[in-house]
């Protein structure tokens, strides 16, 4: 346990001792600004439109459901583009500064660097989503948000996030060049996001009998739609099960690929 | 304390290590000889835990490396070729981290960083960053780190190369000083450190092990006959009868010539001296003995002789030879 704790406060210092967590934070947290500024103006418009016609009825707008839901929504998007910037450098670095002789080597097992690593990145991408965590706390100064949706929400990107770090890990793992590590997981990130879209075409490429089934198996392993109910204020163990599986498997992959390489030489 | 059993490792169709074998007792200084591509690099790390062997295993400290790997990488220190620092580290933070996973206790931490730091001179430089460090400072670390949770074994592989020729002694000096509580391993391709620092040398080349022995054994007995080198100032008289008359010659040669003086290489049946017979000879004659000294073959020579000409069965069977002696 003290070894995993010793790893991950190294990976948060690697982090945070170079410029990679400033950058990823503050490029982070300037996107989200501008969704927040669009949505936030949209938003506004919408009251004041039904504020005007019709006399303003018994209904108002709900600032969790209209605004900070598609909000966080749309803030997954920017994962896509920053998260591989967190996780580039996970194994890349260690293999080419030959670190990872170093690790490999000590009195500490693989699972133990793995998962050190794996909390060091996420810590560091908490610290990003804390920031944002800002923008949606100034909400409350003007309006009245339930909190509970929030919560969860935050907890859906968290996990969301997580099964992300686990496969950029992974991909970290097969190469020495931090700029491959990052450009390979940009495209598995996409393709995992889109998975979906060729759900609805399943049947035309499969056929009638195994159509259906392949569809109704993309669309469970779309990682996006995983994160609807969270967003709604939902925790439904079904999804809560899909992730944590989904980090525990990138993570395994990962590990057998370390071990692999071991043999390999 | 290192024990190597019929070690294999193949990288796919490449046999990097082929059936070696050695043992290292406790504090011990082994060198490890060979050519770059004998395999080298790759026995250390499978000895410091960090690959599997495909054939064979290795025990250090009493612990299976491949079985019981956490308790032999405890035991075991280990500087790889290129010291593996975090550049965005000072070497304070960096040792304190290697302390850390290398499992010294919370408590010990700081007063063993710093006494690792005095050991090995790098306390100057405790609060730079590694990626800033010299050649030699960086060498320095990663040998502070090697030594580092206090293991049984370390592993060095080619701690001199890089350095300036006082970091070179200055690092023997450190290595010899290490090996009364450590033993150790050290590999290397410039022949004079392993005659300085180790007491016994293991020369691998393709893989395999074709000499064990001590420095000063290898130098005698890689040699069939010994051969003594005789300079003669014989005022140009051919001294060659008068020197072939002294007992227990078997053949002279002329090497060089110094004005008037001769070099002649005279060799004898081993384990004969005949310097002082060779010295009355020459004496007796009225002529001037102006050097006398046995020619030795140096660890180059073997060296070379060893690991070039494998195809040679006579030389291949000398190293055999060796071997058993050893044994």
């Amino acid at each position: 346990m003290s070894n995993i704790f010793a790893m991950a406060q190294k990976e948060i210092r690697a982090y945070f001792g170079s410029p990679i967590a400033y950058i990823v934070i503050g490029l982070f947290s300037l996107l989200f600004g501008v969704f927040y500024y669009a949505i936030l103006d949209w938003f506004v418009k919408q009251g004041m439109q039904m504020a005007m016609g019709m006399g303003a009825g018994p209904q108002s707008l709900n600032v969790n459901e209209r605004m900070i839901r598609p909000l966080l929504q749309n803030a997954t998007v920017l994962l896509l583009f920053v998260l591989p910037m967190i996780t580039m450098r996970t194994y890349a670095e260690e293999k080419r500064s030959g670190t990872m002789e170093l690790l490999l080597t000590s009195p500490i097992t693989d699972v133990q660097i793995l998962v050190g690593k794996f909390l060091g990145a996420l810590s560091m991408y908490a610290a990003m989503l804390a920031v944002t965590l800002l923008y949606v706390l100034v909400l409350f100064a003007f309006g009245t948000p339930e909190w509970r949706p929030i919560a969860t929400a935050y907890l859906g990107l968290l996990l969301f996030g997580g099964c992300f770090i686990s496969v950029g890990m992974l991909v970290s793992s097969f190469t020495k060049n931090q700029i491959v590590a990052a450009m390979m997981t940009f495209v598995v990130f996409l393709l995992l996001w889109i998975i979906d879209w060729l759900a609805s075409s399943a049947t035309g490429l499969f056929g009638t009998s195994a159509g259906p089934i392949i569809e109704e198996v993309l669309n469970y392993l779309s990682i996006t739609q995983h994160f609807d109910d969270f967003g709604k204020g939902i925790i439904d163990t079904k999804h809560l099960i899909f992730y944590v599986s989904f980090i525990t498997f990138g993570l395994f992959l990962t590990a057998r690929s370390v071990d692999s390489e071991r043999w390999r030489g | 304390m290192i024990e190597v059993q019929h070690l294999t490792k193949r990288y796919g169709q490449v046999m990097a290590v082929n059936d070696v074998s050695f043992r290292v007792e406790r504090g011990e200084i082994l060198g490890f000889l060979g050519p770059n591509g004998a395999g080298k690099t790759t026995t250390m790390r499978v000895i410091t835990g960090y690959m599997p062997p495909t054939q064979g295993k290795v025990v250090v400290a009493g612990f299976d490396v491949f079985d019981q790997p956490v308790e032999a990488k405890r035991r075991t220190g280990y500087l790889p070729e290129t010291p593996p620092l975090y550049p965005d580290m000072t070497v304070r933070e960096y040792l304190t981290f290697v302390a850390k996973i290398k499992g010294v206790q919370a408590g010990e931490r700081h007063a063993r960083v710093a006494a690792v730091m005095k050991k090995i001179w790098i306390g100057d430089m405790a609060d730079r960053q590694c990626g800033k460090l010299s050649k030699g400072y960086r060498q320095r670390v990663g040998l502070a780190q090697a030594i580092l949770h206090n293991p049984d074994v370390l592993v060095l592989d080619e701690p001199t190369a890089g350095l300036d020729p006082k970091q070179i002694i200055e690092t023997r000096q450190l290595i010899k000083e290490l090996a009364g509580t450590h033993t150790i391993i050290l590999s290397t391709h410039i022949l004079p450190e392993v005659a300085q620092t180790c007491q016994r040398v293991v020369i691998i080349t393709k893989g395999k092990v074709v000499a064990v022995d001590t420095p000063d054994n290898l130098t005698h007995r890689l040699r069939g006959a010994e051969t003594m080198y005789v300079l003669v100032d014989a005022a140009d008289v051919d001294a060659t009868s008068a020197l072939q008359a002294v007992p227990g010659v078997t053949r002279i040669g002329t090497s060089d010539r110094h004005g008037s003086a001769v070099g002649y290489e005279v060799e004898t049946s081993r384990g004969q001296d005949i310097r002082r017979d060779l010295a009355a000879a020459v004496v007796s004659k009225g002529w001037g003995l102006l050097e006398l000294r046995p020619l030795r073959m140096s660890l180059e020579e073997i060296f070379l002789q060893v690991t070039t000409d494998e195809g040679d069965d006579d030389k291949l069977k000398t190293a055999a030879t060796v071997e058993e002696v050893a044994q």
